[in-house]
């Protein structure tokens, strides 16, 4: 008997996930926002499909609001891995009249995204898009299937989601509508760190403690940007800081971090008291704001 | 590490949810702004004391009527091992929910609330775990704390239980006396119940033996190797011209560098080249893992074809398959309704040809004579299928003996099927 570890069978078990997809469906793509689930997912089809190029392209949906970080680390991967790049620009929705920019000291183009993913999805006629969403980010998530459906109008229903049996995927679905699949559904945030540590990928640079300009709002530390508007009482400070998620400048809480490198990353996770997204504005909306988001085609 | 994949059963209110929080929370595996959540929501809902549940029951609709509707996962480590929970739920009308967290789990708790005893769905969901082949169940008989921790009680639902195990052929239990809400036996060993001597609920799981193979359910050892290709990998490249792999993971047995092999249905024979785990060369592959394989000539295999060693056991191929299924939908299975049957990476048209009996839950009897199957019913039929399927049976090998059932007009996975061979 093979004495296999906990990171062999998760990555077994996703690369497989990732191969049923290339099987099973006509236009998959991968939804990659720069972060590190999103960079796992990449690493894992490459190892699927190696020596073969990874048959999906990469889709960002992109905010307007990045990290210019985000943007260099995304086109340098592209680059080396030859892989086609397709972006959903928000902006552009808003231009068109598609969606409303929020206003205020808390607006966010968080939300905003679903419009710009499901017009990307019905533009390119995506039959699948690959996501990094974990199940043990957030208690919606935690019910999400590995092939997850969406009807023709993108919307996911939590409430009579489909059997899934073993590890038979059933992936088939009528015109119009489409799946949203979650390959590493079963991974932790320290099984993350613990295989980018072992397959030695090479990670962006916000994710290790650097010097940056922040402001503290409701016991969070953001990121002082022209995009998020300033409340006359919140004073703008230079503080050693690291993410531990990345998404959209405005929800996108920082830590205070001296941690340089993936071993010093897992050491603070190890003991940290707080969840990955106890940093994330857009969870703290309401009790049920990521069900709600999800129901209608967020990520 | 070591994983351990198990899921919760049994019947409403008996404190599944409430029992993976006290899990949770007595691991110290619950972040301070989850367990804030969960205080301003039981708050907010009137409850007196933290409602754990509430930690697993996540959408709306469950934290609204109190239930859980769909499966809920969990991750949880100790410094022994790491831990995926499937917290499912307890409502008949969502077995296929129950159906659809227990398939994956290494071990089943069926949680029974010491005041009612074995209830219709303890029986339901028991009767299922076994069909599926789940090699341990841990029955935690909860809430003792109601039944002022009584010896007697406790050892009356054992009874009671093994009467119905008995009757339905399912081995490998364990009883722990637990109360969830107080965390007695949980992870620490009850003060309140000083005839019990057994192990705590989490020093269990930590120490029962895991067989990686999860393929092999009942037998011993390896069993034959079995290889479902999933992709055909041919990058047609200048710095790969010829490359020619075939993608899948192995369900079974082990494969090596030299093996003689046989790829059915075809029958045709080879020898393995090269086993590869991206650029990596391995020199044997075992179970779950997911790997490519080169053979030593150019022969025609697909997406659906089976690999298996030549000098090992061979698998069924047939188009007629006696399998125990369990419905899921609400248009009932009928004798001579069409279905996709979908095996390992293989898919053919079925069609149901007969319900040799259906289970009843109540009086644990086989009922004959039926003609339909509703939502939630347990039975074994025959189907005949278009093509042959490769198959094993599912007590030797749930990889290949595994079957679900896709209704095509409405693309719905309508019932799951554990293949039968003798």
């Amino acid at each position: 008997m093979s004495n296999i570890t906990h990171l062999k069978e998760l990555e077994s078990e996703s690369i497989y996930v990732l191969r049923e997809v290339a099987a099973q469906f006509e236009r998959p793509v991968i939804l990659f926002s720069g972060g590190k689930d999103s960079i796992v997912i990449v690493h894992l089809a490459y190892k699927a499909f190696y020596p073969a190029k990874i048959p999906f392209p990469l889709l960002h949906i992109d905010t307007g609001h990045n990290f210019q970080e985000t943007i260099d680390y995304r086109d340098a991967l592209v680059n080396r891995l030859g892989a086609e790049l397709i972006v959903g620009s928000v902006q552009e929705s808003i231009d068109t009249g598609r969606v409303k920019e929020e206003t205020g000291y808390y607006a966010s183009r968080n939300k905003l995204q679903t419009t710009t993913l499901l017009d990307t999805i019905d533009k390119y006629h995506f039959d699948a898009a690959i996501g990094g969403a974990r199940r043990d980010e957030e208690k919606a998530r935690a019910k999400e299937r590995f092939f997850s459906h969406r009807d023709e109008f993108g919307q996911w229903n939590p409430k009579n989601q489909r059997p899934e049996l073993w590890n038979i995927f059933n992936g088939k679905k009528a015109m119009g509508e489409h799946f949203r699949v979650f390959p590493i559904s079963n991974w932790t945030e320290m099984d993350v760190w613990q295989y980018i540590l072992q397959e030695k990928i090479e990670m962006p640079s916000l994710y290790f403690t650097h010097e940056r300009r922040v402001f503290e709002r409701d016991g969070q530390w953001l990121a002082a940007e022209p995009c998020i508007k300033l409340k006359p009482t919140e004073q703008v400070v230079t503080k050693q800081v690291r993410c531990r998620t990345i998404g959209d400048i405005t929800c996108t809480g920082l830590t205070l971090s001296t941690a340089h490198s993936l071993e010093d990353i897992i050491e603070e996770i190890a003991a940290t008291r707080v969840t990955e997204r106890g940093g994330r504005a857009d969870d703290k909306r309401s009790e049920t704001s990521m069900e709600d988001r999800k129901k209608a085609g967020y990520f | 590490m070591q994983l351990l994949r198990f899921s919760t059963a049994g019947s409403v209110d008996d404190g599944k949810s409430t029992l993976i929080g006290r899990l949770l929370y007595d691991s110290k595996s619950i972040f301070e702004d989850q367990l804030e959540a969960v205080e301003a929501a039981s708050k907010s809902r009137g409850n007196e004391e933290v409602n754990l549940a509430l930690l697993t029951d996540g959408l709306r609709a469950e934290r609204e009527q109190g239930i859980t509707i769909d499966v809920a996962y969990r991750y949880f480590a100790t410094p022994k091992r790491k831990f995926i929970i499937a917290d499912t739920p307890g409502h008949i009308q969502y077995t296929r929910n129950m159906v659809t967290g227990a398939s994956t789990a290494d071990l089943s708790i069926i949680l029974v609330d010491a005041r009612h005893g074995v209830l219709e769905q303890t029986v339901r969901h028991s009767y299922i775990s076994s069909l599926l082949g789940i090699p341990h169940i841990v029955v935690a008989v909860n809430k003792m704390d109601l039944v002022d921790f009584s010896e007697e009680v406790f050892n009356n639902i054992v009874v009671s239980y093994k009467n119905m195990a008995q009757a339905l052929h399912i081995r490998n239990i364990t009883f722990i006396p637990i109360s969830a809400k107080d965390g007695d036996n949980v992870v620490n060993s009850s003060e309140n119940m000083p005839w019990y001597t057994g192990a705590p609920l989490l020093e269990f799981l930590e120490t029962v033996p895991v067989g990686k193979d999860a393929s092999n359910v009942h037998t011993e050892g390896q069993g034959a190797f079995r290889f479902p290709v999933q992709y055909v990998i041919r990058p047609i490249s200048s710095r790969f011209p010829d490359f020619r792999g075939y993608a899948g993971r192995v369900a079974s047995g082990v494969v090596r560098v030299g093996d003689r092999i046989k790829v059915l249905p075809s029958g045709l024979e080879s020898e393995v080249t090269h086993i590869t785990q991206a650029a990596d060369e391995l020199t044997e592959a075992y179970p779950p893992e997911s790997v490519t394989i080169q053979l030593s000539d150019d022969i025609d295999i697909s997406r659906g074809d089976v690999i298996v060693r030549a000098d090992e056991p061979q698998p069924h191929q047939e188009q007629e398959l006696t399998v125990d299924v369990c419905w899921f939908n609400e248009n009932p299975l009928q004798i001579r309704s069409k279905y996709i049957v979908r095996q390992t990476t293989n898919e053919t048209l079925g069609i149901v040809r007969t319900i040799n009996f259906r289970r009843n839950i109540n009086t644990l009897e086989k009922e004959s004579g039926v003609t339909q199957l509703n939502m939630n019913d347990i039975a074994e039929i025959t189907v005949h299928t278009a093509q042959p399927l490769t198959f094993d049976d599912y007590r030797q090998n749930k990889v290949t003996g595994s079957v679900i059932f896709i209704d095509p007009d409405t693309n719905e996975t309508v019932g799951a099927g554990m293949i039968k061979t003798e």
